[in-house]
């Protein structure tokens, strides 16, 4: 044995005291779902975790019914300094029980602990505490008058970073005085439900916080619902479009997180071992399970094989293997239906004439893995540059001049976010300033903070998430609406 | 390694395309990628985070101990303050024979004589099992005195028996862009570090980064100090705070590992002042193995500065052993 091969570091699991079946949290309680309960499984073992219940059109109706009760009777007549209370204890429980919901998010998701730990659970708690403190100030920065709350918000989450979209969505939402009715991703329910029971301990008024739990055909009736006042979504393209059509012609706000496949541009005098850092965050940080991930590598020319050169080298050194192993740094594919997505576009990506490379190292006999993997010679006509892969999987292209970089991480029908590499300050500005995306990260990539707007433009979806644009999206913020009261 | 041993400078040479001289240096040095300095610390944060447990921490333990440079540099060291550190670093802990000795003993140039004394048999290569000998040169720790002061400093060290020659740069030449003074400095110390029979002091060269301020100035010394010759960087002389950090580390082993890339040649590395603690160790291990390869977890690539870090391992060590932890009167004060 060497010392790279680190003794085993399992972070305990006897912090979680799961139940063996969850069912719907409607009205502040746990009830049977109507529909057919499904399991949820580790994905990176394949055991069984927990039995979900799932929810049907008329567990969606009693979610919404409680909610707009919730919304009616209590919530919205709550003073702003009265929410924000409630949301700090929300926040300090996330705290409290931070090591749980880290063990419980790596179980269900597959993600590293080291990532769960570091990264969701802080950020959770960070989201609840930013908005808190937004709940008493609403009238008094430029908001207009009395800026009032929806009513009953439709959100909907992907399973790429379950407890944090979900801190995204709600936080916001309950701040400016609305109720909620969420529902997560089927592969990933297990932390919404564990929110659910600190939702309890925080004694939030029955119905403030509902949680619906199942696949499409209970999202589809959630965001169709004639009672839901907005719909948040953060998901694929496909389902975005599909609930774009649904919502409509109707009176619902819609606020839609979808895909990317964004240009990480690295110039010729960038930080060149930060960027290398900074690539595979962008693309390898939680299995390139990431929307905004840097999926597309444009290099200057000038620098492209020293930097693929030293991409692979430090690739070499990353270490695949149990989400629970505090070394972890890439852990387990989501489900075996997205490692089967991951592995055709990466096929096709051979097909068309790319140069595939996979980092050694060894795969779990059980579980759902793909080792981190780069294509040079890309085209910009490949699919695998085109396409979100939504996977370990780096596309590497190249540029001549800044003018190139830019119609290059333009050209493509996403726009949630970029990286630029370069040590000159200037540039930085210059290309910011030209690239269609909603956000952009200089000298870094995957940095996330409650103060900070986030959305896309294009198919990767509208409005935005975080910072005062993020409260705004729940708010009527013009003074001559109907009578919503605060 | 390739087997042939490279005359560095010969390097520098090719690399710089010239003679050595203000001008070329400035331009090979201020050419290279600058540093992020967010992104370092962030990435040195990373590695801090790895967790070493059980078989993994217990050698670890181990190696740090043999990659101790036990240090005494005080005006009012004597020559029994210098045996005892000699006792110490031959048997680290005598309720546990078991335990490595550490690499070398540090100690200013005066005091080099009575440290080869103490050691006796132990003295030698610690590749081999011995105790080397290191001093500290040309000033140390300021550099603020004339050239030929500092080469007959580090002259009178080597004659007196030292097998390592820790001298420090002229921050202030460095600092005000005058390149090649700092280079001329270098090559002339390693000059001065060769013994009648022809074989060379191995020299480490003190970048003294707290000094140097920016990680760009850090990463521009160390390729300096390279292209010099030294066989060594090192962070700092433990009388600047800040001393050796992780970051600052990581950046120096960075430059190393790019050394190695472009001419096979391997260089040391050497943090210093400022590591008192088992957990900031095994830190320093892993960012080692991580960044350089862990062929540089020997005496010859990587040593540790320190004084105090010793008896905290002692105490981990004994811990692993014992399973429970025992107190400061459990090892000996040095």
């Amino acid at each position: 044995m060497t010392f790279l091969d680190y003794a085993p570091a399992p972070e305990s699991q006897s912090v979680l005291n799961l139940r063996n079946e969850y069912g719907l949290f409607i009205g502040g309680e746990f009830r049977a779902g109507s529909g057919t309960p499904f399991a949820s499984i580790n994905p990176a073992t394949e055991k069984h975790i927990a039995t979900i219940a799932h929810a049907n059109e008329a567990d969606v109706d009693a979610a919404v019914a409680a909610a707009r009760k919730a919304y009616e009777k209590t919530w919205s007549r709550l003073s702003g300094s009265d929410r924000g209370k409630y949301l700090f204890r929300i926040a300090r429980l996330v705290q409290e029980r931070a090591r749980e919901l880290a063990v419980a998010e790596s179980l269900d998701n597959g993600k590293p602990i080291k990532e769960s730990r570091d990264v969701d659970v802080p950020l959770v708690a960070a989201w609840f505490f930013y908005y808190a403190g937004w709940a008493d100030k609403l009238d008094h920065v430029g908001l207009g008058a009395a800026p009032a709350p929806l009513g009953v918000a439709a959100q909907v989450i992907p399973w790429n970073f379950p407890l944090l979209m979900l801190a995204w969505k709600i936080a916001p939402a309950l701040a400016a005085g609305n109720t909620v009715v969420l529902k997560p991703a089927e592969t990933t329910s297990l932390t919404a439900l564990l929110f659910a029971e600190i939702v309890q301990q925080a004694d939030l008024p029955p119905g403030v916080v509902n949680i619906v739990t199942g696949a499409g055909d209970s999202g589809k009736p959630l965001v169709g619902h004639p009672d839901a006042d907005i719909v948040a979504f953060t998901g694929s393209t496909p389902v975005g479009r599909a609930i774009a059509r649904q919502t409509a012609g109707t009176r619902k706000r819609v606020i839609l997180e979808l895909g990317g496949k964004a240009a990480n541009i690295v110039f010729d005098d960038a930080p060149i071992d930060q960027a290398i850092e900074g690539i595979v965050n962008g693309i390898f940080f939680n299995q390139g399970h990431v929307c905004c991930a840097g999926s597309r590598l444009l290099v200057q020319e000038s620098v492209h094989d020293e930097v693929v050169d030293r991409l692979k080298a430090r690739l070499s050194t990353l270490r695949l293997g149990d989400p629970l192993d505090k070394n972890t740094d890439i852990g387990a594919i989501n489900s075996a239906s997205q490692l089967e997505r991951i592995r055709t576009l990466s096929d096709v990506g051979e097909a068309e004439g790319a140069e595939r490379w996979t980092a050694p190292c060894e795969i779990p006999a059980n579980g759902f893995w793909f080792a981190p993997t780069i294509f040079t010679n890309v085209s910009t006509s490949h699919r695998i540059a085109r396409e979100e892969i939504f996977g370990p999987v780096l596309s590497v292209l190249t540029f001549r001049t800044p003018a190139e970089a830019i119609a290059k991480a333009n050209n493509t029908p996403y726009g949630l976010s970029a990286g630029i590499w370069t040590d000159k300050g200037s540039r930085i500005l210059a290309v910011a300033d030209q690239l269609r995306a909603g956000v952009i990260w200089a000298n870094t990539f995957n940095r996330f903070d409650p103060s900070s707007p986030f959305g896309g433009y294009k198919e990767s979806g509208y409005g935005r998430e975080g910072g005062r644009h993020g409260i705004a999206a729940y708010l009527r913020t013009s003074t001559s609406t109907n009578g919503a009261t605060k | 390694m390739t087997g042939v041993e490279i005359v560095p400078t010969d390097r520098a040479l090719a690399l710089i395309g010239g003679e050595p001289n203000d001008a070329n240096l400035r331009r090979y040095l201020q050419g290279i990628p600058g540093v992020d300095a967010v992104g370092l610390q962030q990435r040195a944060a990373g590695l801090g985070t790895r967790s070493i447990k059980t078989t993994s921490k217990v050698w670890a333990l181990d190696r740090t101990i043999g990659l101790i440079d036990l240090t005494t540099l005080e005006g009012a060291d004597t020559p029994g303050k210098v045996r005892s550190l000699v006792a110490k670093a031959v048997t680290p802990d005598p309720a546990d024979l078991s335990c490595p000795r550490v690499a070398a003993v540090c100690v200013y140039g005066d005091m080099v004589g009575h440290a080869v004394q103490a050691l006796g048999a132990s003295h030698g290569d610690p590749e081999a099992g011995g105790i080397a000998v290191a001093a500290v040169a040309t000033a140390f720790p300021s550099g603020r005195s004339s050239r030929s002061i500092k080469l007959e400093d580090t002259a009178d060290a080597v004659a007196a028996g030292a097998d390592e020659i820790d001298m420090v740069i002229d921050r202030g030449a460095f600092l005000a862009g005058r390149f090649g003074a700092v280079y001329d400095e270098i090559v002339a110390v390693k000059e001065a570090c060769r013994r009648p029979d022809g074989t060379y002091a191995h020299l480490k060269v003190i970048l003294e980064t707290g000094e140097l301020n920016t990680y760009d100035n850090v990463r521009r010394a160390s390729w300096l100090a390279i292209l010099a010759g030294g066989d060594f960087i090192k962070t700092s002389t433990g009388k600047v705070s800040p001393a050796a950090t992780l970051p600052v580390t990581l950046l120096m082993l960075e430059v190393v590992r790019d050394w190695h890339r472009i001419s096979g040649h391997r260089v040391g590395v050497k943090p210093a002042g400022g590591i008192r603690t088992s957990k900031d160790a095994i830190k320093y291990l892993v960012t080692v193995a991580e960044t350089t390869g862990e062929e540089w977890l020997t005496p010859h690539l990587f040593r540790f500065g320190a004084s105090s870090l010793l008896n905290d391992v002692l105490l981990q060590r004994q811990k692993v052993a014992t399973g429970h932890y025992s107190g400061p009167d459990y090892v000996t004060i040095d």
